[in-house]
């Protein structure tokens, strides 16, 4: 008997390693077929742009996610990365050597590693959160550091190179945007490659058991400060290959790469995204960068939302967006999705009206406050608004409030249909 | 020389002792509930511009007194409303939210100030100068930022040597889990604690804001530093959090005040860097420009010697 | 003829300036059964941490198979062939059953931290997982997470956990506590047979699965032994009596 349930588990686990290998060809698919989608300027550089955070994201999560590592200064990484990168390119410019681009990533990643060696050898020796006290005051070292060494880091008005000027080869000079695309692309779809087998490696799993306990890891023989220091030196390498990416993209770093906004926004990418699933980072890259772009040119505050965001998150659905499509996994597998359907539009419409009223609101106060530059005339989803008359904040309040008070009624009945759903479709799965 | 030891020892105890308002709130707040409020300075830049607010309408003295009541009100709601919602997820969650709230506080005032600076001024009856010594004029208000420090830190002591709350949060410094124990309203003594933590920031934030610069980025660059004292006093230590605070105080105070390269440093130890070396040029910065990563080097060596802190006894 | 599997020597330890353990001497022979007994508070928690390494001894030496481990940090004691379980189940509660006891088995098959074979290929690691998991009764529930188990069933995990790796000195820290009569019978079983051909040292409450299961017992009172030898003598011993068993052993199980 127990050959057959091994025959059995043999033959599933090579129907698994089959539906992986399809699932990363569907991936390089989409990366090769996205371009003809969105082929304007700013579509090819979002999307650019979202494949090197993708990167940046998932190396983030190895410490999070996979090793329950709090830091808040992953940005040293990927910004030290990105440096390492332009001053490469520029000497290998000046000294007329045979070197493509495309390996000029693996720079950044040499860098992020050592630095990880450096810095992680300092930081891993504690967990919880002295760890991530300490990774804030290194972060906050080298972006200090870096607005004093000003042959190094160029300042405030940073470094700039020319990834046009290096080897070409096969007639790809990467002055186009869709030349460096597919130059990210490729990266992307490798680092995230090899970083999904190493989640699958021994490691991968001590990993996940010293987040989990990392006393009980200790008593069954793992140096939980080592597993520590592992984790981040590969994060490390990662990131910096994420920053020198970002050089390529961009042709210029700032002290403010290796700075805390990097540092704090891939923190917030990563948790909203989910940090208990491999795709959860990747989700939330993609969005992120998403808003990032699109809210930017729609509001000054669109930051103020980001946070909102992310602490509604932390509240209610710690297990990111990702958690909360893993947990319809059943329900959707028993085909009972369209139950839920109605109260999460009837949750999801209340929570846009009380949304609608509040980013109103913010949006007038805005303008009313000193920090605004435009006046008080402005437009909120293409209509109108004069901030400083009462018609429009009265508007505001009749949307915001009943929106909200209805929000928290229809909450427990969602709990509800939810229970009562899940409920069956477990059940059915047992008959 | 005599005259900048005395000047800069004077400024390096104001600075220390600022530190220490906001550093003890947040160390009872650990000591007590275990989490390490990120959003603590965000209090602190909160008290500076509801200060500046309340100050231009009923003048300072009244700011004073209601700005940090405010600061503090609001930080019980936080704790009521925001931190206890995600308990039941862990210690990492609720750093996490707090972390969300500096990163919203820091938005929100952004949004109602500006990103400039605002104009708030030292009050005309503190705007003279105290004494002189040698040439340098000490201004009263730094005197009065110092005495209030100081008299809070009484005060502080008295409550925690003198009073049965004091002799609770005690206990509850050196036995964390004892709190629960208490047959207190946990709840309520948690939410009490946060408002006063809160409070004791948005103190500081009121008499430091016109003496520093009121600025949206005030709780991002002092935040960080707030952390360095707290890990290098020892996490959970009050004790080390003042011992901390004034070493930190000090020890960038006069980095400030020095004009010496790293390179004359290096040079009185002999060594001597080539200047066409690929690093040279931090042989050309002063002691003066780096003192904004001093105490993150203070930080780095202090992992290294004595990685649980100056005071401290826990390990995580 | 070897010599003692687990020998410990003149050990004390100190909280401050409060001595729990005041000088015990004990040699555990190889392949034996060991049990400690003794009343609450006389430190038989206390001696399991400093053994595997949790706390560090105030002073006295401790040898695991002849070789000195005093002072090593737990990972060091464990790789040198030491496993223990914990008398509150301390386990990797997000990680689902296959995988605890998986991880557990890593390192003493020579896996440790390889950063290039994926563990699903692993086919001895996963043969020796299913094996523990038959053992312990759990291959049923081996996709769950682990903190959904009933507490009957995280204590037998805990015990898988701990044999996994293949550790000839096994320290089990009241692997019954908290248990039914018919859990408990199931447990000693258990227990007989994952630690066949090892030694084996466990702090029990329950005198009926002292009695059962050790060839030698050892008796822990405010810090030291006040004896240590077969369970009829120990029975017997009239200083035991006094100071511990009282009737209880008067009519055993």
């Amino acid at each position: 008997m127990s050959a057959a349930v091994q025959s059995g588990v043999r033959r599933t686990a090579r129907g698994r390693g089959w539906a992986r290998t399809g699932l990363w060809l569907a991936v390089a698919a989409v990366f090769l077929l996205l371009p003809h989608l969105f082929a304007s300027g700013t579509g090819l550089t979002t999307m650019s742009l979202m494949a090197i955070m993708i990167i940046f994201a998932l190396s983030y999560n190895m410490l999070l996610g996979q090793t329950g590592m709090l830091s808040f200064g992953h940005a040293v990484y990927y910004g030290l990365g990105g440096f390492l990168v332009v001053h490469a390119m520029n000497a290998i410019i000046g000294a007329h050597l045979p070197v493509p681009l495309v390996l000029l990533p693996l720079v950044g990643g040499a860098a992020g590693l050592f630095f990880g060696i450096i810095f992680g050898s300092v930081s891993t020796r504690r967990g919880g959160t002295a760890f991530a006290m300490i990774s804030l005051g290194l972060g906050e070292l080298v972006g200090a550091s870096a607005l004093i060494l000003r042959d190094f880091f160029g300042g405030e008005d940073g470094i700039t190179t020319n990834r046009t000027k290096l080897l070409h080869v096969a007639g790809l000079n990467f002055g186009p945007q869709l030349q460096v695309y597919y130059l990210i692309a490729g990266w992307c779809l490798l680092c995230m490659m090899a970083m999904y087998a190493l989640t699958r490696t021994p490691f991968g799993r001590i990993c996940n058991a010293v987040r989990d306990n990392p006393e009980r890891a200790a008593f069954i023989g793992y140096n939980t400060q080592s597993v520590r220091f592992i984790a981040f030196c590969l994060a490390g390498l990662f990131a910096g290959i994420a920053g020198g990416l970002t050089a390529i993209n961009f042709e210029i770093m700032n002290a403010a790469n290796v700075g805390a906004a990097p540092s704090g926004i891939v923190l917030l990418m990563t948790y909203i995204g989910g940090v208990g699933n491999f795709a959860g980072p990747v989700i939330g890259a993609i969005l992120i960068t998403f808003l990032q772009v699109m809210l930017s040119d729609a509001t000054e505050i669109w930051q103020l939302y980001l946070g909102l965001l992310f602490i509604v998150m932390v509240s209610f659905a710690p297990g990111g967006i990702a958690g909360l499509i893993a947990m319809h996994a059943p329900v959707w597998r028993a085909r009972l999705l369209h139950r839920l359907a109605p109260a999460y539009a009837l949750a999801l419409l209340l929570g846009l009206v009380t949304f609608a009223g509040a980013a109103l609101a913010l949006e007038m106060a805005y303008r009313l406050s000193a920090g605004s530059e435009g006046g008080t005339a402005f437009r909120f989803l293409h209509v109108p608004v004069e901030a400083a008359s009462a018609a429009p904040w009265s508007l505001a309040v009749l949307l915001a409030v009943p929106g909200f008070i209805g929000f928290r009624r229809v909450l427990p009945i969602v709990g509800n249909v939810w229970a009562t759903t899940l409920a069956e479709a477990r059940q059915g799965r047992g008959r | 020389m005599l005259e900048l030891i005395i000047v800069s020892t004077l400024n390096g105890v104001l600075y220390g002792m600022l530190l220490f308002l906001m550093a003890s709130g947040l160390t009872l707040i650990f000591s007590m509930m275990g989490v390490l409020n990120f959003a603590h300075a965000s209090f602190y830049m909160l008290g500076a511009f509801f200060g500046y607010q309340l100050s231009r309408v009923l003048g300072f003295w009244p700011a004073l007194l209601i700005a940090p009541v405010l600061v503090g009100a609001l930080g019980a709601l936080v704790e009521r409303y925001g931190l206890r919602t995600v308990h039941r997820h862990g210690h990492v969650a609720e750093l996490l939210f707090t972390f969300g709230l500096a990163f919203v506080v820091e938005e929100v005032v952004q949004m109602l100030w500006g990103r400039l600076p605002v104009d708030y001024r030292v009050p005309p009856s503190l705007d003279f100068t105290a004494f002189t010594i040698f040439s340098t004029n000490y201004p009263a208000y730094k005197l009065f930022e110092l005495l209030t420090a100081i008299a809070i830190f009484a005060v502080l002591l008295l409550v925690l040597t003198r009073t049965r709350a004091g002799l609770i949060i005690q206990a509850a410094l050196t036995h964390p889990d004892m709190v629960a124990m208490l047959g207190h309203n946990v709840p309520r003594v948690f939410m009490l604690a946060f408002g006063v933590g809160t409070g004791l920031a948005a103190v500081a934030g009121v008499i430091a804001g016109p003496a520093l610069v009121t600025q949206s980025n005030m709780a991002g660059l002092l935040g960080p530093i707030l952390f360095v004292v707290v890990v290098v006093g020892g996490l959970g230590s009050l004790a080390g959090a003042f011992a901390a605070s004034l070493l930190i105080g000090l020890v960038q105070t006069f980095a400030v005040a020095m004009n010496v390269s790293i390179g004359d440093l290096l040079a009185v130890f002999g060594a001597h860097l080539a200047p066409d070396a690929f690093f040279a040029e931090i042989t050309q910065v002063t002691v003066a420009q780096i003192a904004p990563i001093v105490p993150y080097l203070l930080l780095v060596l202090i992992l290294i010697f004595r990685p649980r802190g100056l005071f401290g006894t826990r390990e995580t | 003829m070897t010599g003692p599997a687990l020998e410990l020597e003149a050990l004390h330890k100190n909280f401050g300036r409060v001595p729990i353990i005041r000088g015990v001497d004990l040699a555990i022979a190889a392949g034996e059964r060991h049990a400690v007994i003794g009343p609450n508070g006389a430190g038989k928690s206390t001696l399991f941490h400093l053994i595997s390494g949790r706390l560090v001894p105030s002073s006295g030496r401790i040898r695991l198979n002849g070789a000195d481990i005093t002072g090593h940090a737990p990972y060091e004691i464990n790789r040198r062939g030491l496993a223990r379980s914990f008398q509150v189940t301390n386990i990797f509660p997000r990680l689902s059953v296959f995988e605890n006891v998986r991880c557990a088995a890593m390192w003493s098959m020579g896996y440790r931290t390889s950063l290039w074979r994926a563990v699903e290929g692993l086919a001895d690691l996963t043969a020796r997982t299913e094996h523990v998991l038959e053992q312990i009764n759990l291959i049923d529930r081996r996709d769950l997470p682990a903190g959904v188990l009933t507490y009957a069933e995280q204590r037998a995990l805990e015990i898988g956990i701990t044999i996994v790796g293949g550790g000839d000195v096994i320290l089990l820290d009241e692997p019954t506590a908290g248990m039914s009569r018919s859990e408990t019978e199931h447990a000693v079983a258990l227990i007989r047979k994952v630690t066949e051909g090892r030694t084996l040292v466990m702090v029990e409450h329950d005198m009926g699965v002292v009695f059962d299961l050790a060839d030698r017992i050892s008796v822990l009172v405010y810090g030291q032994i006040i004896a240590s030898d077969t369970p009829e003598r120990v029975r017997a011993n009239p200083a035991v009596q006094e100071a511990y068993l009282g009737t209880a052993v008067a009519t055993p199980a």
